[in-house]
C-alpha cells in the first residue's frame, strides 16, 4: 500500500465573516496514528473538515499528495480519504446495515452496481467494530454508543487509506473507548490506514497517538511525540488548567493528573 | 454476520422497493384506464383503444379524445412532476414542510404564469419559461432572506410561508385586474385545476420531466447522502455544493412547468414524498416513488373531484382537502419529533 502524504499549509478557514483557523501547518505522519486535542471551540472539527474538503480554504492549502484537496474530485478523495464527522444524522429508521453500506457510496458511479466486494467490506467493518448483531436493527433505536460504533463502522466500510474522525469515543463506555482505539491500531498497523482522530481524553491520546497535535484558538499550539507535547506547561497553556504528568505505569507514556481547586491531598 | 447475510438483506431491500414501484405503476396504469372509460357515461374499452389508435369513433373520439385523454395525462405528468420536485426539496432540505408548495415557489411559478397570460399575454412556452425564472427567483429570495452565515431549516420555512402568502395575494390581485375576471382561472392560479386541459399543454410538462426529472433521479444517491448530513455526505464522496444547485434548479423546473400549465395543485407536493417514504420505508429513496403517488393523488383526486363528491370541484379543492390536516399535523408534530424525510 501506498502511504499517502497529508499536509496542511497556512491554512485559513471560517464560517461567513469570522475566520476560525489562521495560518495553520500541519503535516500528518504517513501510516502513522495523529491525535488533535485542544479546548471546546478552538477549531478542531474546522480543522478536519477543511482537511476534508467540506470548507474551502480561506488562505493557504490542503495538499493530498501534492494535490489541493479542493480541487480534486468529490468522488476520487472520497476513495482514499475518509471523515467520520462529530454529529452524522441518521435518517429515520435506517438499518445499521443499510448505513454502514453507505460507506462503500464512494466507490460507486451512477451506473456501476453494487457487488460481492461491497458487501464484504460492510461485513468487515460491521465485525471490527463488533456490531454485526445490531444489523437488520433500526439505528434510531439504538443507545448513544451503539450508534457511535455504527458510524465507525460506516467510516470503516468505506475503505480509505486516510481517516479521519472527530471525536469518535464520544458516548462510548471506558470499555467501548479502548475497543475502538485498539481497533484504530489494529486498522493502522494492519493495512497501514493513516489515522488522523480528535480526541477529548488526554491520556488515550498520548497512549494512542504517535503523534500529539495541541490546537489552541485556530492555530497549531504544539505538535510532536507524546512525551514533547504532554507538558504542564502546555496543558496550561492550551487548557488554562494546572496539572501534573506522571509516567503512565501501563504504557509508559506521559500521563496527565488534573489540578483542581477541591479534593487535592494536603491542600 | 457473513457477507452473504449482507447480500440478502441488501437484496430483500431492493426488492421490496422494486415491488412497491411496480406495483404503483399497474395501480397508475389501471386507473388511467378507468378515467378513459367511465366518466359521466361508459366508452367500452374496444372504443378507447380505437380512439388512441387514432381512429374516429362517433362520440367517443369527443369524450375520450378530447376531454378524458388530455385531462388524464396532464394529471399524470402533473402529479409525476410535484411529486418529484416536491419530494426532491424535503429530502435535500431535511423537512417534511420544506416543500415547494408550502414556502412559496410553486405560488411564485403560478404568480409569473398568471402574470404573464393575464397581464402580458403571452401563452404556450413563453409561459413555462416565465414560471421557471420566477420559481428560481422566489427560490435564491427565500435562501437569500433565511441566510444568517448558514441556512437553518426553520427560517427558511418561516421565511418561505411569509413569501407563500405574498405570492397568493399577488395572484389574488393580478386576477382582479383581468379585464375577463373568471372563477374557473382564479381558482386555477390559486389552488390548481385540469379543466380545459388541452393535449399540447402535456408537451412542455412531458419535456421538463425528462430534462428535470431526469437529473434528479440520476442524483437520487448524492440526495440519499444528504440525509446524513452535509459534513457526511461531503465525507461520502458527494459534492455537496453542486448536489443542492442540481436538486434545486432541477426541482423548480419541475414545479414551475407544471404549474404554468395546471396551476399549483395544492398539497401534491407536499404529500407526496411522505405518503412514499411511509410505504417505501428504510427500503431504498422515496424520491422515484414520491412521483408516482404524485400522479396518483392528482389522477385520483381528479377523478374524485369530478364524478365522485356531490358537486363538481377542481382537483386543487380535493387535494387541498386532503393536505392541509396532515400539515396541521406536522406543524404540531415537528418540533417534537423533528424531520421523516
Ligand atoms: N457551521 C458553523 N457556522 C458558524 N460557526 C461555526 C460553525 N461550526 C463551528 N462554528 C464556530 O467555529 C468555532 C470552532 O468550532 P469547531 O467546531 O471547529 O470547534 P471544536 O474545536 O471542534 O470544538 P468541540 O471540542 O466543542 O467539538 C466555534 O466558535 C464555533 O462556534
Ligand atoms: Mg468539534
Amino acid at each position: 500500500m501506498t502511504a499517502h502524504t497529508l499536509s496542511v499549509q497556512q491554512l485559513s478557514a471560517g464560517y461567513g465573516d469570522r475566520l476560525i483557523l489562521q495560518g495553520l501547518n500541519l503535516d500528518v505522519l504517513p501510516g502513522r496514528v495523529t491525535a488533535i486535542v485542544g479546548a471546546n471551540a478552538c477549531g478542531k472539527s474546522t480543522l478536519l473538515r477543511a482537511m476534508s474538503r467540506l470548507l474551502a480554504p480561506r488562505g493557504g492549502q490542503v495538499l493530498l499528495d501534492g494535490k489541493a484537496v479542493h480541487r480534486m474530485a468529490p468522488r476520487k478523495l472520497a476513495q482514499v480519504l475518509g471523515l467520520l464527522p462529530q454529529s452524522p444524522v441518521a435518517p429515520e429508521g435506517i438499518t445499521v446495515a443499510d448505513l454502514v453500506s453507505r460507506g462503500r457510496h464512494p466507490h460507486h458511479g451512477i451506473l456501476s452496481r453494487w457487488n460481492r466486494a461491497d458487501d464484504e467490506a460492510v461485513a468487515a467493518a460491521l465485525e471490527a467494530t463488533r456490531t454485526t448483531d445490531l444489523a437488520e436493527r433500526a439505528v434510531d433505536e439504538l443507545s448513544g454508543g451503539q450508534r457511535q460504533r455504527v458510524w465507525i463502522a460506516m467510516a470503516l466500510a468505506q475503505e480509505t487509506d486516510l481517516l479521519l474522525l472527530d471525536e469518535p469515543t464520544t458516548f462510548l463506555d471506558i470499555a467501548h473507548q479502548v475497543e475502538v482505539l485498539d481497533l484504530l491500531c489494529d486498522l493502522n498497523q494492519r493495512r497501514g490506514t493513516t489515522i488522523v482522530m480528535v480526541l477529548h481524553d488526554l491520556n488515550l491520546a498520548a497512549r494512542y497517538a504517535d503523534h500529539l497535535v495541541a490546537m489552541a484558538a485556530g492555530r497549531l499550539h504544539v505538535s510532536g511525540s507524546p512525551d514533547e507535547v504532554l507538558t504542564a506547561a502546555n496543558v496550561r497553556a492550551v487548557f488554562g488548567l494546572d496539572s501534573r504528568i506522571i509516567p503512565d505505569p501501563v504504557s509508559g507514556r506521559p500521563m496527565m493528573l488534573p489540578i483542581g481547586r477541591h479534593r487535592m491531598a494536603g491542600a | 454476520m457473513t457477507a452473504e447475510a449482507i447480500t440478502a438483506g441488501r437484496l430483500r431491500r431492493a426488492r421490496y422497493r422494486s415491488r412497491v414501484i411496480w406495483t404503483a405503476l399497474v395501480l397508475l396504469a389501471a386507473g388511467f384506464a378507468v378515467t378513459l372509460m367511465l366518466g359521466q357515461s361508459f366508452t367500452p374499452p374496444q372504443d378507447v383503444l380505437r380512439v388512441l389508435a387514432g381512429q374516429e369513433v362517433p362520440g367517443a373520439s369527443f369524450t375520450v379524445g378530447q376531454l378524458r385523454l388530455p385531462r388524464a395525462v396532464l394529471a399524470i405528468l402533473a402529479g409525476l412532476s410535484f411529486g418529484l420536485g416536491g419530494a426532491a426539496f424535503q429530502i435535500m432540505l431535511r423537512n417534511p414542510l420544506a416543500s415547494p408548495d408550502i414556502i412559496g415557489i410553486s405560488s411564485g411559478a403560478s404568480a409569473a404564469a398568471v402574470f404573464a397570460i393575464v397581464v402580458m399575454g403571452l401563452d404556450g412556452a413563453a409561459v413555462s419559461v416565465f414560471a421557471v425564472v420566477a420559481g428560481l427567483g422566489v427560490a435564491i429570495a427565500i435562501y437569500a432572506l433565511s441566510f444568517r452565515g448558514g441556512v437553518a431549516g426553520t427560517r427558511l420555512i418561516l421565511v418561505g410561508i411569509g413569501v407563500q402568502a405574498m405570492m397568493q395575494s399577488f395572484i389574488s390581485y393580478t386576477l382582479s385586474r383581468a379585464p375577463s375576471w373568471d372563477l374557473q382561472e382564479a381558482i386555477r392560479w390559486l389552488a390548481g385545476s385540469l379543466n380545459g386541459a388541452q393535449l399540447a399543454q402535456a408537451v412542455p410538462v412531458l419535456l421538463s420531466l425528462l430534462v428535470f426529472g431526469g437529473l434528479l433521479v440520476m442524483r437520487t444517491r448524492d440526495l440519499e447522502a444528504l440525509r446524513l448530513g452535509d459534513d457526511a455526505a461531503s465525507a461520502l464522496g458527494t459534492d455537496v455544493g453542486r448536489t443542492r444547485a442540481v436538486v434545486v434548479v432541477a426541482a423548480v423546473g419541475l414545479i414551475a412547468v407544471a404549474t404554468a400549465v395546471v396551476g399549483p395543485i395544492s398539497f401534491v407536493a407536499f404529500l407526496a414524498g411522505p405518503i412514499a417514504a411511509r410505504i417505501v420505508g428504510p427500503n431504498g429513496s422515496a424520491l422515484l416513488p414520491a412521483a408516482l403517488v404524485g400522479a396518483a393523488l392528482v389522477l385520483a383526486g381528479d377523478y374524485a373531484g369530478q364524478f365522485l363528491l356531490p358537486g363538481r370541484y377542481p382537483v386543487g379543492v380535493v387535494t387541498g382537502a386532503l393536505g392541509a390536516p396532515y400539515l396541521i399535523y406536522l406543524i404540531i408534530h415537528v418540533n417534537r419529533t423533528g424531520a421523516s424525510l
